[in-house]
């Protein structure tokens, strides 16, 4: 089965259209799109089966030899990717049934989440980079309806300022790739690995290099172009902020992964450094953020700045450590990040506000919630033995062995800000003097709660088996530091 | 033609960011149709000009003089994309016209906190 | 106030069909020339557009009772059916194929299934910019 690897794509695009031709049937609009989620998650599971047994795996669409057709690739980390992109939404769409809203529901909010889930997917597995942006649009015009959906005043102000801003950086990335092309000749990825060593004028490659760098650091919200982020991620609802947390910003930051380990190595002193750099300001920037609100959300918003912070400072390592800590870090950090949106939801929902002020003593009306939310929290921060930990070690490990030591001290550092961060949601929401909660039913209350339990749970398992998952980590990370082994796999004909 | 494409590139490219800049929200709408504009011209300047015969397999006609067909598609690509954004922005600038009642984007200024 | 816009009503009775007809003659061009389903869907629609600008939108809806959104669906659901038949074949995805018969009255033709996929993009090209019109036109 040579299209194994699409079908993560395929599966949810057959679901979506299906889904748009009956928008006012909420029972079966929940249904299908549960199933095509769960289908996507089964065939991505498959697929990273495959993957992990086989090698890498690619395919060239349509027949055409492979540096001229669309090469779609599989290694085992856009597997990986692939698989925690279904799992968070297929939690998304369980988690949106009591929270979202009949009125949304039936007006095409489940077409939009299962086509971001498309589009993410098609972004992880794609092997060219125009094949890229193209995917990267498609995820984009998602999230555009998911961000007015429901066209609420904020959402409104906040949708024109998201999609200006993307509008800019799709340009920018059309520019970048027409510089790429004039120099390159060619825009498959594994083509370009070839061909980038062969070019002896590098400066002109630095210089697309940073500019790819400012394309997806729009996207991922690097410092210093994360301005967009807590605005235009505050406005909606907390099932689509979830998806937006957990996948949006890590296909800029999968993109960087890439486009900076497979072929823009050829200046590693500056290009490298640069990332390095711009990544330890990217953490400090964030805590800045996550200690400066009192609003929940704002809160956890900010920590997704920090995470990316802190994944790219990994990949601007270059070394074994650096890049498998990276990898471990982006997939708890999706799954995570997904876990304490739900949770920090139910909480907004409980108290009817979102402001931490307005918040106390839930742990005496709620108290699993609350010890639920702490072993997150601490999962967030990295405390060992939960998913948080093996990754930032790696990371850290990787920072010493590199030159940018000083670097791994202020992720040790920012560490204890992040727990502060988080923590400080548990004490005000949960300790201090009760406050009346807005009364919920409790089958409401356990739809919410039940997939986020389920979601926590995973993220411990990850953490407390690490062991378990490090063959997949370390697989994807020698593909990422061996270029060789994605180029045989593609242009392999 | 290079030069001259590339002068028209800029050219573009400024007005874009002139009217991005301004406060009215159509305006910037514009402005964001004429970046995109620029880009798909830099993409096609930028694959190379030249080539006499469309990209299309004719009898009598030598490998090299063929346009490169490369940048063609993409930016056939390209253009529908933008093409579907810029209809989805106008609709959304309309749609708030309608909520907010204005299209001036000061006034669209300020934090979720203050309504 | 009322217009008077007899002149344009007649004179788009009779340019909606050349459009219209113009339309598919782009769309069938685009099986060895410039043109296809992309082109032609944006033709249709003009056609369309031109219908609504002369009489009004409540009139067209009545001569072309369509849910677009439901025509952008099936087209995206045949355009992927057809790229997707390639799986069961077990080659790359959206491998076309085609080949030359002999039809009545066209004489030696090649069929293509990228004819079909065009088929699915005409139709979500339609279906997408007609959705876009009827949102902003509706309100007034």
């Amino acid at each position: 089965m040579s299209n194994l690897l699409l079908f993560p794509i395929i599966i949810p695009l057959l679901f979506a259209t299906i889904l748009m031709i009956f928008p006012k049937r909420l029972k079966l609009q929940r249904m299908i799109a549960a199933i095509g989620a769960g289908v996507t998650l089964l065939s991505a599971l498959v697929l990273l089966v495959k993957v992990n047994a086989d090698g890498v795996h690619a395919v060239t669409l349509g027949s055409w030899p492979a540096p001229f057709g669309i090469s779609m690739v599989s290694d085992p980390l856009s597997a990986l990717l692939v698989v925690t992109t279904s799992l968070i939404t297929l939690f998304v769409v369980f988690y949106s049934f009591p929270t979202i809203g009949v009125k949304r529901e039936q007006s095409y909010y489940y077409p939009a989440v299962i086509f971001l889930m498309v589009g993410v997917n098609g972004a992880f597995t794609t092997g060219d980079i125009f094949n890229l942006f193209v995917f990267v649009e498609v995820l984009l015009m998602a999230s555009y309806t998911l961000i007015v959906h429901g066209g609420e005043r904020p959402q409104l102000r906040e949708s024109i300022k998201y999609l200006l801003v993307n509008i800019i950086s799709s340009a920018l990335f059309v520019a970048a790739v027409a510089f790429l092309y004039s120099v390159t000749g060619t825009l498959n990825m594994a083509d370009l690995a070839v061909k980038i060593p062969q070019i002896e004028e590098t400066g002109i490659l630095t210089v697309i290099a940073v500019m790819f760098l400012v394309v997806f650091g729009f996207k991922a919200a690097i410092f210093p172009l994360y301005f967009w982020l807590p605005g235009s991620y505050y406005a909606p609802p907390i099932p689509i902020l979830a998806l937006f947390g957990a996948l949006l910003t890590k296909v800029g930051v999968y993109a960087i992964m890439r486009t900076y380990t497979l072929f823009f190595t050829m200046n590693i002193g500056f290009t490298h450094e640069l990332l390095g750099i711009v990544a330890i300001l990217t953490i400090l920037a964030g805590c800045v953020g996550a200690l400066a609100y009192f609003d929940v959300k704002k809160i956890i918003i900010y920590n997704i700045i920090i995470a990316v912070g802190v994944i790219l400072f990994g990949v601007a390592q270059l070394n074994q450590p650096g890049v498998e800590g990276s990898i471990f870090y982006l997939l708890h950090d999706m799954l995570i990040k997904a876990a304490l949106f739900f949770l920090v939801g139910i909480v907004a929902v409980l108290f009817g506000t979102t402001d931490l002020r307005k918040m106390g003593g839930l742990i005496k009306t709620y108290p699993v919630l609350g010890w639920i939310y702490l072993v997150t929290a601490f999962g967030l921060a990295g405390i060992p033995p939960l998913s948080g930990f093996p990754g930032k070690l790696l990371i850290v490990q990787g920072g010493f062995e590199g030159p940018q030591f000083w670097g791994s001290i202020v992720i040790l550092a920012t560490s204890l800000i992040v727990l502060l961060s988080a923590v400080r949601i548990f004490i005000y929401a949960f300790w201090g003097e009760p406050v009346e909660t807005v009364p919920l039913k409790k089958s409401v209350f356990n739809q919410m709660f039940i997939p986020t339990v389920i979601l926590v749970a995973i993220t411990v398992v990850f953490g407390v088996g690490a062991e378990l998952f490090m063959p997949f980590i370390s697989g994807a990370g020698e593909v990422l530091l061996n270029p060789s082994i994605y180029i045989d796999a593609v242009l392999k004909e | 033609m290079e030069i001259i494409m590339s002068v028209a590139i800029g050219f573009l490219f400024m007005a874009a960011v002139y009217l991005m800049l301004s406060k009215s929200l159509i305006r910037i709408i514009i402005g964001t149709g004429l970046l995109s504009h620029g880009a798909h011209l830099l993409l096609l300047t930028m694959g190379g000009l030249g080539g006499n015969s469309p990209p299309v397999v004719a009898e009598g006609v030598s490998v090299s003089d063929y346009a490169d067909p490369l940048p063609q598609a993409l930016i056939l690509t390209a253009i529908v994309i933008s093409f579907a954004v810029t209809s989805f922005f106008l609709v959304l600038a309309y749609r708030s016209y309608q909520e907010l009642g204005t299209d001036n984007m000061e006034l669209l200024r300020g934090t979720e906190d203050h309504e | 106030m009322r217009t008077n816009d007899v002149m344009l009503q007649t004179a788009t009775k009779v340019v909606t069909f050349i459009i219209l007809m113009f339309a598919v003659h782009i769309f069938f061009a685009g099986h060895y020339t410039p043109g296809g389903g992309f082109v032609g869907g944006l033709l249709t629609t003009s056609a369309i557009v031109l219908l609504m600008l002369a009489f009004d939108i409540e009139t067209v809806k009545k001569i072309l009772p369509i849910n677009y959104v439901t025509m952008t669906a099936v087209g995206l659901l045949l355009a992927l059916a057809t790229a997707a038949a390639s799986i069961i074949f077990d080659v790359p995805f959206f491998t076309h194929a085609y080949d030359y018969f002999d039809l009545p009255l066209f004489g030696k033709t090649s069929l293509h299934s990228a004819l079909l996929f065009d088929v699915g993009v005409y139709l979500v090209v339609v279906g997408v910019t007609m959705t876009i019109i009827q949102t902003i036109g509706e309100d007034e």
